[in-house]
């Protein structure tokens, strides 16, 4: 059984549906993150789950208990779900010591053993106990919000966007300390983010969401390599989409003969190659793929970026980013091959 | 200054641009700040001419005594309730869904339309036996509430409501996050707003001497007009501003340093409205109330008097004259405090430095003396070292501006902060002297600003009597003054018609007030 469910959940704001019909499904201990676009309504359904707001239709279960549906709303109080926002929401008037143990009884016995212990846990220095929350940095905010919401033994865990407001470089450190205390806390966790690779690489779950509903769940690899329509394919990273023609398992299109998914899929369909799956090698006359023309270089380092003009009757343009071992040369003619097969959209 | 690399590469430069506008601003901001520090001055000097001895014979009375108690107990009696009724109020009219929360928010902003000794006048008309302590502590309650609720209510507005749901998620309940989350946030508008309703009752006298209760304001104006310039009265205005030093600093360490700003970046989401239930039409019991007592008391009374009086107590030619007297009072005060505080809000918002903060704060300091100890300071220094200044409309005029400063500044300080110091930059590049591109550009686009502060020193003026019934030049007669000469002859009736004129001009100024603090609070 699931540890939550939600089942067709509704919320409309007026004449927008922020929520349209939702339905997901958490396994106990999972990490799930709902990636979508700003205003797509994933931050309405977090809320939901934590209680702030009420669905117009649908229910929320958590561990067989309803928590709110048509009658009943249990309030955010009495859910046991912890909640990390965006910013940290700090209490600007307390010290980190007292955010941490804001939510414990005051005349616990093991308290200060326990906020001790969750410093150490989010990798903080115990020193900092003392301070206000405006003398610790972004990250440092977010870990000390994380302890906070760690304190009361959540069953589940919400976290709302809480690294985007930090720079590049802490992110992703950031990230992977909280994924790390959450898996060794063995909590149940759902992440919204409208970060793509934020969503991919924290959860085993990744749900995508637009206008309300969600387009495709499933593991991160699975979404990634066979997204449901160009839309969610373009959402999750850069894709190439293009009309063909497949049969026997192979596609005939701009890029050649190129192996599908598909299965037993015939006839007109759409397919997608992502463009890390193009193979670019140097010209021959002969060979597997099809040939084609680099120009408009920009090199940023590491890897540079470039446009390839396909040789065929009808050109096929498309730009690709490569790593910087041996920059192609303005007009210097390639071989390109697709490696792996592509994934035939919609089927 | 264009950049902070340019400020450290070429010093030059720099050294020369701070000797352009700012340094003659400063100067003239100096120079300011002198002139509203003079009241205070003169109190320590005429302390250290009394000399200690004299001093404290003159102190240490039962009758000093005596005020002191009366003093000390209307404050710490009136401000807690003040306090209580604007935060039960704010919340009411900001964070529930009340009934016309909106019309009630209004209503408990007008009663700072009609002036302090209005509402006295109104309860002296109700209940002609009213004296004494209570009494006191009830009507400063219906004047001086709004002071309070106006920046509480703000603070309600500004206040991050994804806190209130962090602590509702870590297991508190609705009470409780009111009491952990939501009461510390409002500390400092509380503390900010309790202070200044503290310095009014320190300062108020029309109030108290109607209803016969003795403070050390309306002991200082009773000794001023039997002894006129006396030692006696000097020592007991000492004592008062040894209160307000007391009260400013009692605010300083209540106000503590804890920080309440929100910490992350972008704007905060707007916070939704408790549903009160089944409580929700009871609950306007408490606004409703308010108005009764605020409002309605002064309406009824005004009212029965105008009645009573009829066609007769409208002798336009007295009233006309007063009225005119007091708009040309109220535009002269407004203009040169606008002038005043316009060098000191540039610099506090261009040049936000060390030494232009301590001019600003001797500002703030200076306007929290009460109007009696800055007339008290007036006269006896014109009378002194420049009596042909004695009794003239540049004396008064001088005791607004210290008076009222601090309300010009703040709405100057937030309209200049608008303003892009790049168009100040840009006119400068395209052949400008520093001063005429300020006035091109800075001056120009604050005006908005500068009009609100006009208007809120002007409301100040217009309502103001203690001062300017000391100061004012023989034959003024202001409406206050009028108001003031006809109700303590008990000619009720009479001074009805000047209470209503000070009412009517003051609602639009009002209304401005409330249009401003919920601007600054960003809706």
């Amino acid at each position: 059984m699931s540890f939550l469910k939600v089942k067709g959940l509704r919320r409309r704001f007026g004449s927008v549906a922020a929520l349209d019909g939702v339905d997901l499904a958490v396994a106990t201990g999972s990490r799930t993150a709902i990636v979508g676009p700003s205003g797509c309504g994933k931050t309405t359904l977090l809320r939901m789950i934590a209680g702030f707001d009420v669905p117009d239709d649908g229910s929320i279960t958590v561990e067989g208990v309803r928590l709110a549906d048509a009658d009943i709303q249990v309030p955010a109080h009495k859910r046991g779900i912890g909640l990390v926002a965006q910013d940290g929401s700090l209490f600007p008037h307390l010290t980190v010591s007292d955010n941490i143990g804001f939510g414990l009884d005051r005349n616990f016995n093991g308290r200060e053993k326990l906020i001790s212990e969750l410093i150490d846990m989010v990798g903080l220095e115990r020193s900092m106990l003392t301070r206000k929350p405006e003398q610790l940095s972004g990250g440092q905010q977010q870990r000390v919000a994380l302890a906070r919401a760690l304190a009361r033994k959540p069953r589940l865990m919400l976290l709302d966007e809480p690294f985007s407001a930090l720079d590049t470089g802490l992110r992703a450190t950031t990230r992977r300390a909280v994924t790390e205390v959450l898996v060794a806390a063995g909590i149940t966790t759902i992440l919204v983010t409208h970060d793509q690779a934020e969503a991919l690489a924290f959860a085993d779950q990744v749900a995508v969401m637009r206008a309300g509903q969600f387009s495709q769940v499933g593991s991160p690899r699975e979404i990634y390599a066979r997204p449901v329509d160009a839309a969610t394919a373009r959402f999750l990273g850069e894709a190439i989409v293009l009309p063909t023609d497949i049969a026997d398992g192979f596609a005939t299109c701009a890029l050649g003969r190129v192996a599908v998914d598909g299965g037993s899929r015939t006839g007109m369909a759409k397919i997608m190659v992502r463009p890390e799956q193009i193979e670019v090698l140097p010209y021959s006359e002969k060979g597997e793929g099809i040939t084609g023309i680099a120009s408009q270089i920009d090199f940023c380092g590491p890897r540079y970026d470039v446009t390839i003009t396909t040789d065929a009757a009808v050109p096929f343009i498309m730009q690709l980013s490569l790593p910087s071992r041996n920059v192609l040369a303005e007009g210097e003619r390639v071989r390109l091959r697709v490696a792996g097969a592509a994934h035939v959209l919609g089927g | 200054m264009t950049s902070s690399v340019s400020d450290n590469a070429i010093p030059m430069a720099r050294r020369r641009r701070r000797s352009g506008p700012s340094s003659w601003t400063f100067a003239i901001a100096v120079t300011i700040a002198l002139f509203a520090l003079l009241p205070l001055g003169f109190v320590i000097w005429a302390t250290v001419a009394t000399g200690p001895e004299t001093a404290f014979k003159l102190i240490a009375r039962p009758r000093v005594g005596a005020l002191l108690v009366n003093t000390v107990a209307l404050v710490l009696i009136t401000v807690p309730l003040c306090a209580l009724l604007a935060v039960a109020l704010a919340f009411l009219t900001e964070r529930t869904d009340m009934p016309g929360r909106r019309l009630w928010a209004w209503l408990c902003i007008t009663p700072l339309a009609v002036p302090a000794f209005v509402h006295s006048y109104a309860w002296i008309g109700l209940w002609p036996g009213l004296n004494g302590l209570g009494a006191g502590v009830a009507i400063s309650l219906a004047a001086y509430f709004p002071f309070l609720y106006l920046p509480v209510a703000a603070a309600f507005r500004l206040l991050d409501p994804a806190l209130e749901d962090q602590a509702a998620s870590l297991g508190l309940s609705p009470l409780a996050v009111f009491r952990r989350v939501v009461l510390p946030q409002l500390r400092l508008s509380l503390c900010g707003g309790s202070l200044l309703v503290g310095l009014h009752l320190l300062a108020e006298y029309g109030l108290y001497a109607m209803i016969r209760f003795d403070t050390f304001t309306t002991a200082i104006v009773e000794q001023f007009q039997s002894t006129y310039n006396g030692v006696a009265a000097h020592m007991l205005a000492l004592v008062l501003v040894v209160c307000c030093f007391a009260l400013i600093g009692l605010e300083v360490v209540l106000r503590g340093r804890s920080r309440y700003a929100r910490l992350g970046s972008g704007v905060a989401r707007v916070a939704g409205v408790m549903p009160l239930g089944r409580w929700r039409h009871a609950a306007m019991a408490l606004p409703a109330l308010t108005a009764v007592f605020a409002l309605c008391i002064p309406a009824y009374t005004l009212t029965r008097w105008l009645v009573a009086g009829g066609a007769a107590i409208w002798r336009m030619d007295e009233i006309g004259l007063a009225l005119s007297q007091t708009l040309i009072i109220c535009l002269i005060g407004g203009v040169c405090t606008v002038l005043a505080a316009l060098p000191v809000a540039w610099l506090v918002v261009r040049r936000p430095d060390r030494k232009n903060r301590i001019v600003e704060s001797c500002y703030y300091l200076a306007s929290s003396m009460p109007g009696v100890v800055v007339a008290l300071a007036l006269v006896a220094v014109t009378v002194r070292v420049a009596l042909p200044l004695y009794q003239t409309v540049a004396t008064i005029t001088l005791a607004y501006v210290i008076m009222f400063l601090p309300r010009a500044l703040v709405s100057l300080r937030t309209s200049i902060a608008q303003v892009p110091v790049e168009l100040e930059q840009a006119a400068a590049s395209l052949g400008r002297s520093p001063a005429r591109a300020l006035m091109a550009t800075t001056v120009r686009l604050a005006a908005p600003g500068a009009a609100a502060g006009m208007a809120l020193t002007s409301l100040g003026i217009l309502n103001e009597l203690t001062a300017t019934q000391m100061l004012a030049p023989n034959g003024t007669r202001t409406l206050a003054m009028a108001f003031w000469a006809l109700s303590s002859e008990i000619d009720y009736a009479a001074a009805a018609p000047y209470a209503v004129l000070m009412v009517v001009f003051s609602l639009p100024m009002t209304w401005l007030l409330h249009h401003q603090s919920r601007k600054i609070a960003g809706r």
